[in-house]
């Protein structure tokens, strides 16, 4: 059984402008020991997906279940939460600086956590066990460090504290928000190999909520990509970079700048993501699609299985075989499109055709 | 790929000579302190914060110089000092041959106008309470070269360079999403035509589907303008997507510098090797087959660098010699005269370095 099951999860916050759709029906599962990557951009609903998973997103509305060692998270009363999180599912956030208290030093924060879940532990203990944490984390000369400051560390040692801290009462799941997004490629090149290192010592679960592909590639074992509040498509990390079959993974790998074609045009996707108040009707995705149909104007393609024994699923409407970067498959892509296209759709796709690089107009 | 970089740490340009006239800026030795003062009531300065401490570059015509290194290494002082806007303790910056170091405002005038910034936070560049049309015809405004319906369809004419409507003269900044206000930036940099644009982390905000309509703007610019850019970013691939040439700064100073492939694909300090294998890829399998080089510890504090080679406390290659004698940057054997390399012992080709330097040393 997966540590973590989710299924159908809908979170929704209303605003004075209207319901803000964060997160619409998402199911995916996380396994002891494994790695899943999310990826996504700005508001594709992937941090707020995570968040109300630990009871964190106030004034959401939430919908769906969320099965975790056998308890649904979901419409869990907050004491129940507060023994989960901290202790069961530990998170780290990107920005470490904002999630230490600056006025208390790091030991005494690390070891609050420990003594916040388990009274037993004296100060004393837990201050010793902060040390070993610290140092298990590779902090140097941790014994005097412990009674530092935040504003004594480096932003790359603040984010081990910040590990320390979620390892420290041995959760069955650790949550990463972009933990290495604000560091430099040499200290994040040093969290992503302690993470794993982690890891693999205590066989914990990690969920690795990022926008940055590069570290997916890296750290995780599958990934989910996210567009809209939804997923887009699902699968181990090789089938998504080397046979991404939905048009926005697609993109996305070839928007990025690559050392094999320096100096030529990138490819970006055309226009920029929705507004998660007024959602474009069908598919979230096919005012910015290269391949949009008359159908995903008015239907809204879900998860399915396009190939890897149904491990590997895409919630778009071109064929399963309809896979990958080569040129067969694009052959394929473009006649299933001409089959698929008139009207409203080929007004679409005439305007990306015109201005593949335009940002579209102005949200509103 | 052309040699667009020329320089060495200590050059001895005679003032006021260019090598060569497709140079535009030739910086010459610079070197920025910070002064860090006391608490005594005199407020003396005690110490300094060495952000830039010599350091030697050509930008040429028509050509992107990429800059990089980690957070403090000093790059963005460096920008800051090029575009006149802090003024450099001291070493010399040269535009189109003459010298441009400190000048009074007065005297900056005229060179404003060709050096622009970009900055990074396209949220926090623009003055959120002026429309859009106001903000990109300031520079008419402030050099005086157009005013009223002339001004206004010259703005109308950049929106539309940028890729914005040019309708949307009147909204305001919070109307448009990140990377149609980092077009904004461009368009306010590229309204008086300048010659080099100082590009400081211009993309670093943005998603990677937004980044790359940026970055594919920017070099239509370049075409069709003829401008140089320096280019600030910690993002590697983007660096050499978009450059001709690189410059590695760490601590203040040039680790290593040469055209994009050379400093890529061979890289020859020990700082640049790390830096390069540790730049995530998009591409599971040779993230998997890489050698990282796990750097241990922290960038030291440039308000007491160590001594010799900056990077020995770290340097997997570092020997005794290291933290005594500083490092020339100069050609190692069998690299072009214009890759330049500041270390006693360069990496050699197919070298996999240790996995770790030493511990870090405080």
């Amino acid at each position: 059984m997966s540590l973590l099951e989710v299924t159908d999860l809908r979170v929704s916050f209303p605003t004075a402008d209207g319901v803000v759709q964060a997160v619409r029906g998402v199911s995916f599962s996380v396994e002891r020991g494994r790695t899943l990557g999310i990826v996504g951009e700005s508001g594709s609903g992937k941090t707020v997906l995570t968040q109300s998973l630990l009871g964190l997103t106030p004034g959401g509305q939430i919908s769906g279940s969320a099965m975790f060692d056998g308890v649904n998270l979901v419409g869990l009363g907050s004491r129940q939460m507060q023994r989960i999180r901290g202790k069961e599912i530990a998170v780290i956030f990107q920005d470490p600086l904002t999630s230490l208290h600056p006025l208390y030093r790091v030991g005494w924060q690390i070891a609050e956590m420990i003594r916040a879940h388990d009274k037993s532990v004296t100060k004393t203990q837990a201050i010793d066990r902060a040390v070993e944490l610290l140092g298990h984390v590779g902090i140097p000369r941790p014994r005097e460090r412990v009674n530092d400051y935040p504003h004594q560390f480096s932003g790359g040692m603040r984010q081990r504290a910040m590990i320390a801290m979620a390892i420290s009462l041995s959760p069955k799941l650790i949550i990463a928000d972009e933990p290495t997004t604000a560091l430099d490629a040499t200290v994040q090149a040093q969290i992503l190999d302690l993470l794993l290192r982690l890891q693999q010592e205590s066989d914990t679960a990690l969920l690795m909520i990022t926008h940055d592909l590069g570290v997916v590639a890296d750290i995780a074992d599958n990934v989910m990509v996210m567009y809209a509040g939804r997923a887009a498509e699902k699968a181990t990390k090789r089938d998504i970079f080397y046979q991404p079959h939905h048009p926005y993974t697609k993109g996305l790998l070839e928007s990025i700048p690559h050392s094999s074609a320096a100096g030529d045009r990138l490819k970006p996707i055309t226009g920029q993501p929705p507004s998660l108040i007024t959602l474009p009707s069908g598919c979230a995705f096919h005012p910015r699609c290269a391949y949009v149909m008359d159908r995903c104007l008015s239907e809204q393609p879900n998860l399915t299985p396009v190939g890897d024994a149904g491990e590997h699923r895409s919630a778009c409407f071109l064929p399963a075989a309809a896979i990958g970067l080569s040129d067969d498959a694009e052959a394929l892509r473009r006649h299933t499109v001409e089959l698929g296209r008139s009207g409203a759709a080929a007004k679409v796709a005439e305007a990306i055709a015109q201005a593949p690089e335009s940002e579209g107009s102005v949200i509103a | 790929m052309t040699d667009s970089l020329t320089g060495t740490a200590r050059s001895d340009f005679p003032a006021d000579a260019d090598l060569s006239d497709d140079t535009l800026v030739r910086v010459d030795n610079l070197v920025k302190y910070f002064p860090v003062k006391g608490n005594g009531m005199l407020g003396r300065t005690v110490t300094n914060v060495q952000a830039v401490d010599g350091v030697s570059l050509t930008i040429k015509r028509g050509k992107t110089l990429g800059l990089v290194g980690e957070t403090g290494c000093g790059k963005s002082t460096l920008a800051r000092c090029i575009a006149g806007l802090i003024p450099a303790t001291s070493g010399k910056v040269y535009f189109e041959g003459k010298d441009i170091t400190n000048l009074s405002r007065g005297a900056m005038r005229p060179f404003r106008r060709d050096i622009q910034m970009i900055f990074q936070d396209p949220y926090g560049a623009l003055n959120p309470r002026r429309r859009v049309g106001s903000i990109i015809g300031e520079p008419f405004a402030i050099h005086n070269t157009a005013s009223g319906a002339d001004r206004k369809r010259a703005v109308q004419e950049l929106m539309e360079r940028v890729g914005l409507n040019p309708e949307h003269y009147n909204r305001f900044p919070a109307e448009f999403s990140g990377g149609q206000r980092q077009r904004i930036g461009v368009a306010r940099a590229l309204a008086l035509r300048p010659k080099l644009i100082i590009c400081d982390e211009p993309v670093s905000a943005l998603d990677v589907s937004i980044q790359a309509q940026v970055l594919n703007l920017l070099a239509d610019l370049q075409d069709d303008f003829g401008l140089s850019y320096l280019f600030i970013a910690h993002d590697l691939e983007v660096v050499r997507h978009v450059s001709d040439s690189v410059t590695v700064m760490y601590l203040g100073r040039i680790a290593e510098s040469g055209p994009g492939d050379q400093v890529y694909d061979h890289p020859r300090h020990p700082y640049s090797a790390a830096l390069l294998s540790a730049a995530p890829a998009a591409d599971p399998d040779s993230a998997a087959a890489r050698q990282r080089i796990i750097l241990t510890g922290d960038v030291p504090s440039p308000i007491n660098p160590p001594t010799g080679c900056r990077f020995h406390p770290r340097c997997p290659k570092a020997q005794d010699l290291c933290g005594t004698a500083e490092p020339a940057l100069e050609a190692k054997a069998g690299d072009p005269v214009s890759h330049l390399t500041a270390c006693h012992f360069p990496v050699e080709t197919g070298e996999i370095l240790a996995r770790a330097g030493r511990r870090e040393q405080r």
